[in-house]
């Protein structure tokens, strides 16, 4: 067994098999993050005896001739899920030392089928970035090129994945925040569709966008992971109760009789030579494959970013306004009213790019501005939508690129806001439209870096997209088949 | 009508203070200059929704229309006290202390 590349699903059928116990995984597991975590910071806290003792449980169960789908299983868990006993700090001053009360609903669930949670991973604070240099407890840095950012909010779980100190971690995506940190250090990143996997328990940032998703090291793992956590939960309202898609059609081997649509509007100008090729590379894969690639057109794609940066900060300054110091994490000393406790406290709590997104969702929602920005962006978010159901008459899933280049250097983008929110441009249409979406290594740049396709589905319909990557996937030789393509 | 109220909101700038102090933030000089530049350039940047015609099209509030979701009304254990107040910053008595609010 080697953790630094073996899937979820092998070290599931090495447990099956006797080859290794669960403690052991785990045990190669935190060898590896005391070496490598120092220089990427990846995680932000781990509990050794914890997980070990998480680990000998599932031992225990299994000796005794228990079985669950992912009984001993090892998850790094993003640091905004709530891991009931673990902290959640979300990578923010403010939630310093918090101990979350109780276990987020998805996370309740891969327990009950028999995962062990191994850590926390580093994030931009909030899950507000695309780069995980905004984190309270300092940047995390990319496993293939320690120089550049491993994308974000979710930099932290993509980076443990890649980096061989964990075989696959949950994430949370807003606008992207599963996917493109996925593209940026090679692993699957998955979203399902808004209402699938119940929110209950993460920490709010854009509640119309947010959804937990996985990064793997494979497309299977991604679908055994959703069909873990994915279902209604009485905790949360905007959960589906519309029937899962059948698990044989997310593990197609050919394309045949599907159409794949290329949107010519995410194909812009100023798209890396690079990202192009490999995508272009993908498409040709799926008429190999049998698919039929039509192109199509998104036309309301220009708005998309302007509408969520409207539409998401609106929701952050409501959600965050619950940060007062009063019931939890940090409080600010001194105060002499209430007032002054709120302001200190959370001036001294938040980083700067949590302010400018609070600052920009009390502007846009601030009376004399609600209709011109909030009400106007709602309204634009209806036509990104329609585009895409219009654009699903036409095909099955949609093949676009995930990012406009390949991981950028650290510290290219934090002077300058409106620059790392391009960064999201290919993938906050997904959240808005409510789509499931996937982010799939593709192939290496000539500098070393993952270049990355992306695929999305219609909602609800995450067969399309976990169907279409599994037989890309195997076209290329498994889950590490990408490394040795060059684009 | 609405393109008129649309074309004006987007003439005025964004005053740094006085949002900071609804979104009760209390800024740093450094942050607040910082801040004032910063955000001229993001709302410049999502001002381009300015662009489309909207009207008569209906407001997206979520990403699926689901609307008016029930569940049965059935007593469950909650977070018990104990554990509510556990990450409280401070408390006494089994409640959350705050700063005076009534003199």
């Amino acid at each position: 067994m080697d953790t630094a590349s073996v899937t979820l699903g092998e070290a599931l059928a090495g447990l099956d098999r006797g080859d290794w116990s669960s403690e052991e995984l785990v045990s190669d597991l935190l060898a590896r993050i005391e070496a490598g975590n120092g220089a990427l910071n990846a995680y932000l806290d781990v509990d050794a005896d914890d997980a070990l003792s998480q680990a000998r449980a599932a031992d225990r169960q299994r000796a005794r001739g228990e079985r669950a789908p992912l009984l001993g299983a090892p998850l790094a868990v993003k640091d905004n899920i709530n891991v009931a006993g673990q902290s959640c700090a979300c990578a923010s001053r403010i939630l310093e030392g918090y101990k979350a009360p109780c276990d987020a609903t998805a996370i309740a669930r891969l327990r009950r089928e028999g995962a062990v949670f191994l850590g926390r991973t580093n994030m931009d604070e909030f899950a507000m970035g695309s780069s995980t240099e905004y984190s309270a407890r300092g940047p995390a840095r990319n496993p293939r090129n320690p120089d550049c950012v491993p994308g974000g909010s979710s930099g932290g779980s993509a980076a443990a994945v890649a980096a061989g100190m964990a075989l696959a971690a949950l994430g949370s995506d807003t606008g992207g925040s599963i996917r493109q940190p996925a593209a940026f250090c090679g692993c699957v990143g998955f979203k399902p569709s808004y209402g699938r996997v119940s929110r209950y328990g993460l920490t709010a940032f854009a509640s119309s966008l947010d959804q937990i998703g996985s990064l793997t090291r494979g497309v299977d793992d991604a679908t055994r992971l959703f069909f873990s956590m994915a279902g209604p939960d009485a905790r949360d309202a905007t959960t589906v109760t519309l029937p899962l898609p059948a698990p044989e059609a997310c593990r197609r081997e050919d394309l045949k009789g599907v159409v794949i649509g290329v949107p010519k509007e995410y194909f812009p100008s100023a798209l890396a030579p690079d990202v192009r090729a490999a995508v272009l590379a993908a498409a040709e894969t799926c008429r190999a494959l049998g698919a039929e690639t039509r192109d199509i057109s998104l036309p309301h794609t220009e708005y998309a970013m302007a509408v969520y940066y409207i539409v998401a900060p609106a929701e952050a300054s409501a959600n965050l306004a619950r940060f007062d110091g009063v019931r939890y994490g940090r409080r600010a000393a001194g105060a002499t009213s209430p007032m002054d406790l709120y302001c200190r406290t959370r001036s001294e709590g938040f980083g700067r790019e949590v302010k400018r997104r609070i600052l920009l969702g009390a502007y846009v929602l601030s009376s004399g501005y609600y209709d011109a920005y909030y009400l106007s962006a709602q309204k634009a978010r209806t036509l990104i939508r329609d585009d895409f159901t219009a654009a699903f008459r036409d095909c099955d899933a949609i093949l676009a690129p995930v990012t406009p280049s390949a991981a950028f250097r650290m510290g290219e983008k934090t002077e300058d806001p409106v620059q790392m929110y391009l960064t999201d441009v290919f993938t906050a249409t997904a959240n808005l439209a409510g789509l499931c979406a996937l982010s799939l290594p593709c192939a290496m740049n000539a500098d070393g870096l993952p270049l990355a396709a992306q695929l999305i589905g219609p909602a609800f319909r995450e067969d399309a997209v976990l169907g279409a990557a599994a037989a890309l996937e195997r076209a290329w030789g498994g889950p590490t088949g990408w490394m040795g393509r060059r684009a | 009508m609405e393109q008129e109220k649309r074309a004006n909101g987007g003439n005025e700038g964004m005053d740094v203070r006085h949002v900071a102090l609804l979104a009760r933030l209390a800024l740093t000089d450094e942050d607040a200059e910082l801040f004032r530049g910063q955000m001229a350039d993001i709302v410049g940047f999502v001002r381009k929704i300015g662009e489309l015609n909207i009207e008569g099209i209906e407001p997206t509030t979520h990403a699926h229309r689901v609307e008016n979701v029930f569940r049965e009304d059935e007593p469950a254990p909650g977070l018990d006290r104990a554990t509510a107040l556990a990450n409280a910053p401070e408390q006494a008595q089994g409640l959350f202390l705050t700063p005076r609010i009534v003199e």
